[in-house]
């Protein structure tokens, strides 16, 4: 995908006159300018704003309600947060989920995608099945999943029929954790279907034909010639899912709230949590920025990791 | 459950995380208010300011709601509004009805933009924090009037009164005669309410039966307030409280009693032993009249279905005595002038219009709650003296231990919420409510016990 755009303006730059290009420059920067604009204006309030914000507030002890203004009391806030078990359940837990739904999520949306990439009829109405839990509100989702993770609900009705006595999916802190992660990746995975499938799709059919000349088998086909074709879409579904799983929220606080006994809690649902219901702003701050603080070294880790060797050169 | 007076403090909205503090106040300030301009331009008719004067015309005076969407509610709201508009011409109210779920952050974004309406309701363990807040201006001269009220719909903090209701609501054991008669249960009465040790052994007759899904269901699905309000009075009953209400500082000695372990450790029973069902269904109600439970611990509210599927048979029991009596919680939504009003003495004139007789009898008759005066109560189908509701007036008048009237309440209703749930799904009693409170105690301590 990258590819192709660099490659784009490089193919185009010929055609036009370079003398033109240098006399409409300053114009065409105003303009650029103006369109940015918007996006500027909407990045500033609602992102760049509110994230200076919390830099601040993590240090004070603002309220939600109160009478008194906010004042400034250091690293106290962390110092608390840093002495709160909930905290080192809800880091562990959002640690887990992440470690364990980034590989499963993705692998599932790989097969799928290469399901579905296969030359046969019908493959549209499978990706449209697929895609659908994307398409659909996670409350939705969580909803309906809540109703099959019941004592009696669907899930155990099923594994009743094959002899096994179902957990209380949802009920047993043992098991709520498992439970939230397969749903979670059920819901996902079809959205990194749909990026695999594009990155499969980059992958000129040469390769195949010169490799089945080759005679490779289907196997040693997908390991030599897709795998490595994946490179960079699988750059983008790592740093994507590992994000969007550190962010685990939706699913917590409308199935198990947290609960039972804390093995649902995670990060992001401790800070809503805090902030909001228990109105403790500063405080809630405090978690966001160690949130913040994490995400970012996770995804400069995984840049490093996956970077372009060949750059370098 | 019309008014669903139980879930009122729930979220609180995200634009009020940037409050206080020179700068940040600044900013904020700016931030709401283009916010609230783009809302007033979106919607021409939102646009008032509180008490605002019209050249010669009657002075405006603005009314928020959490009622949109509560149609009975709403139109007893709005005729009492009508008919004070048509009584006098020297004011006008204008009602803006908010769905309830978004109403808390709406109050709140327009208090830090300070741009509260005159006239607002307020789900009552709400108010003492709002008070305190300064959102509520104290409202004089009314005690005559609010002396006939129940106590438990007049929300006071630090002696003076910041809102009343029309209404109030009441738990009951709610069950059915024919299944008492059936396992030889003995029907209690106010006089003679169950004890701890007799309610113990019906549950264990009948699921000793199995006739039953569950012998008993205690609305364990539902979430946030409901916890405090369901369970906090029985926590009270064994003798326990959320927080020491000598001075309202700290939960020490209170929440982590004995008595709160012999609550706790009840509770946990309750669900280890399949009295109850762990986390029940979204409505309990409905699974009490399909049948699945024999007892389920509710409200007033589920009066009309149950009576509906049932007819005579259900019976609204007291709540069990386990040692200190039984109790019940208190408080639903009230009405208060806010400290913003442009024109506090034609609210006050409207809360008194508001606080008549007629008035309370007509809001209660169209929720299906219980009125909050007597002379209101006579006028109400069901709940004059001897009616078939007027057993919850009278749960209401003898067992009503209010939610405690403290600004720190909505961090304690949080902490207990979270710890009962911790205990029914087999947390140490003990342990856990000594986590609870030390965080309750430091978030007093942190506000300097809301001095």
């Amino acid at each position: 995908m990258s590819t192709s755009t660099a490659v784009l303006p490089k193919a185009a730059a010929p055609t036009k006159p370079p003398k033109k290009l240098s006399g409409s420059g300053h114009s065409q920067g105003r303009v650029g300018a103006l369109m940015l604009l918007p996006a500027g204006i909407l990045m500033l309030v609602f992102l760049l704003i509110p994230i200076g914000l919390t830099f601040l507030l993590a240090f004070t002890n603002a309220r939600l309600i109160s009478p008194v203004p906010a004042k400034f009391i250091g690293v106290d806030n962390f110092i608390r947060l840093f002495e709160s078990s909930t905290f080192w359940k809800s880091l562990t837990n959002t640690i887990v989920f992440a470690v364990v739904i980034v590989p499963v999520q993705s692998g599932l949306a790989l097969i799928l995608a290469v399901l579905v990439n296969a030359k046969v009829r019908g493959t549209n109405i499978f990706r449209t099945i697929y895609f659908l839990p994307v398409v659909t509100s996670m409350v939705v989702v969580s909803m309906l999943w809540m109703f099959m993770y019941q004592q009696e609900g669907l899930i155990n009705s099923v594994l009743a029929r094959l002899g096994i006595i179902g957990p209380d999916w949802l009920g047993d802190p043992n098991t709520a954790l498992f439970a939230l992660i397969i749903m979670s990746a059920w819901q996902a995975m079809g959205f990194h279907m749909v990026i695999w499938l594009s990155g499969l799709q980059t992958i000129s059919g040469d390769l195949y034909e010169a490799a089945s000349l080759d005679g490779a088998s289907p196997w040693q086909q997908f390991w030599n010639v897709t795998w490595p074709g994946l490179k960079q879409t699988r750059t983008f579904i790592l740093i994507t899912i590992t994000i969007s799983a550190f962010s685990l929220f939706t699913q917590v606080n409308i199935m198990t709230q947290g609960g039972p006994l804390d093995s649902t809690s995670t990060v992001v649902f401790q800070a809503v949590r805090t902030g909001f219901q228990q109105q403790q702003t500063g405080y809630a701050s405090a978690i966001s920025l160690v949130f913040f603080v994490l995400v970012l070294a996770v995804s400069l880790v995984q840049r490093y990791l996956t970077r372009d060797k060949d750059l370098g050169k | 459950m019309p008014s669903d007076p139980v879930r009122g403090v729930r979220t609180i909205d995200a634009s009020e995380e940037l409050v206080k503090s020179g700068l940040i106040k600044k900013l904020a300030t700016v931030g709401l208010a283009a916010a609230l301009a783009l809302t007033a331009a979106a919607c021409s008719k939102g646009g008032t300011t509180p008490g605002t004067q019209a050249a010669g015309g009657p002075v405006e005076l603005s009314m928020w709601t959490h009622n949109a969407g509560n149609k009975g509610e709403l139109g007893a709201i709005e005729s009492i509004v009508t008919e004070f508009n048509a009584s006098q011409t020297k004011y006008q109210v204008k009602v803006q009805a908010f769905p309830q779920d978004s109403y808390n952050q709406s109050v709140v974004a327009a208090a830090a933009a300070k741009k509260l309406p005159c006239i607002l309701d307020i789900d009552q363990p709400n108010v003492a924090n709002w008070a305190w807040a300064g959102y509520l201006a104290p409202m004089e001269g009314m005690d005559d009037v609010l002396s006939k009220y129940l106590p438990s719909t007049v929300a006071k903090w630090n002696g003076k009164t910041y809102a009343y209701g029309y209404y109030d609501v009441s738990l009951a054991m709610v069950t059915r005669k024919s299944i008492l008669k059936k396992y030889d249960i003995r029907e209690p009465s106010i006089d003679q309410p169950w004890t701890g040790d007799e309610f113990m052994a019906a549950l264990e007759k009948v699921k000793a039966s199995g006739d039953f899904d569950y012998p008993a269901d205690f609305a364990t699905g539902w979430t946030g307030e409901w916890w405090p309000y369901g369970y906090s009075p029985q926590l009270q009953s064994f003798g326990a409280d959320l927080i020491n209400r000598s001075d309202y500082k700290s939960a020490e000695g209170v929440l982590n009693s004995d008595k709160a372990v012999a609550w706790a450790t009840w509770f946990q029973k309750l669900a280890k032993d399949k009295l109850i069902p762990k986390k029940s269904s979204a409505d309990p109600a409905l699974d009490f009249v399909n049948g699945k439970s024999a007892f389920l611990w509710n409200g007033s509210w589920t009066a009309i279905s149950t009576r509906e599927k049932f007819g005579d048979d259900v019976l609204f029991a007291p709540p069990p005595d386990f040692g200190n009596g039984p109790k019940v919680g208190g408080g639903s939504w009230t009405w208060g002038i806010s400290t913003n009003c442009g024109d506090a003495a034609g609210a006050a004139e409207y809360m008194k219009f508001a606080a008549a007789d007629k008035y309370v009898a007509k809001v209660a008759k169209d929720t299906n709650n219980i009125p909050t005066t007597d002379a209101a109560a006579a006028q109400v189908p069901g709940f004059e003296p001897g009616g078939a509701n007027d057993i919850f007036r009278q749960f209401s008048k003898k067992y009503t231990t209010m939610r405690p009237e403290t600004p720190g309440y909505p961090f304690i209703a949080t902490e207990f919420a979270k710890v009962s749930q911790d205990i029914l799904a087999g947390a140490d009693p003990k342990s856990a409510l000594d986590q609870a409170v030390k965080n309750i105690d430091a978030n007093q301590a942190a506000n300097n016990y809301f001095q």
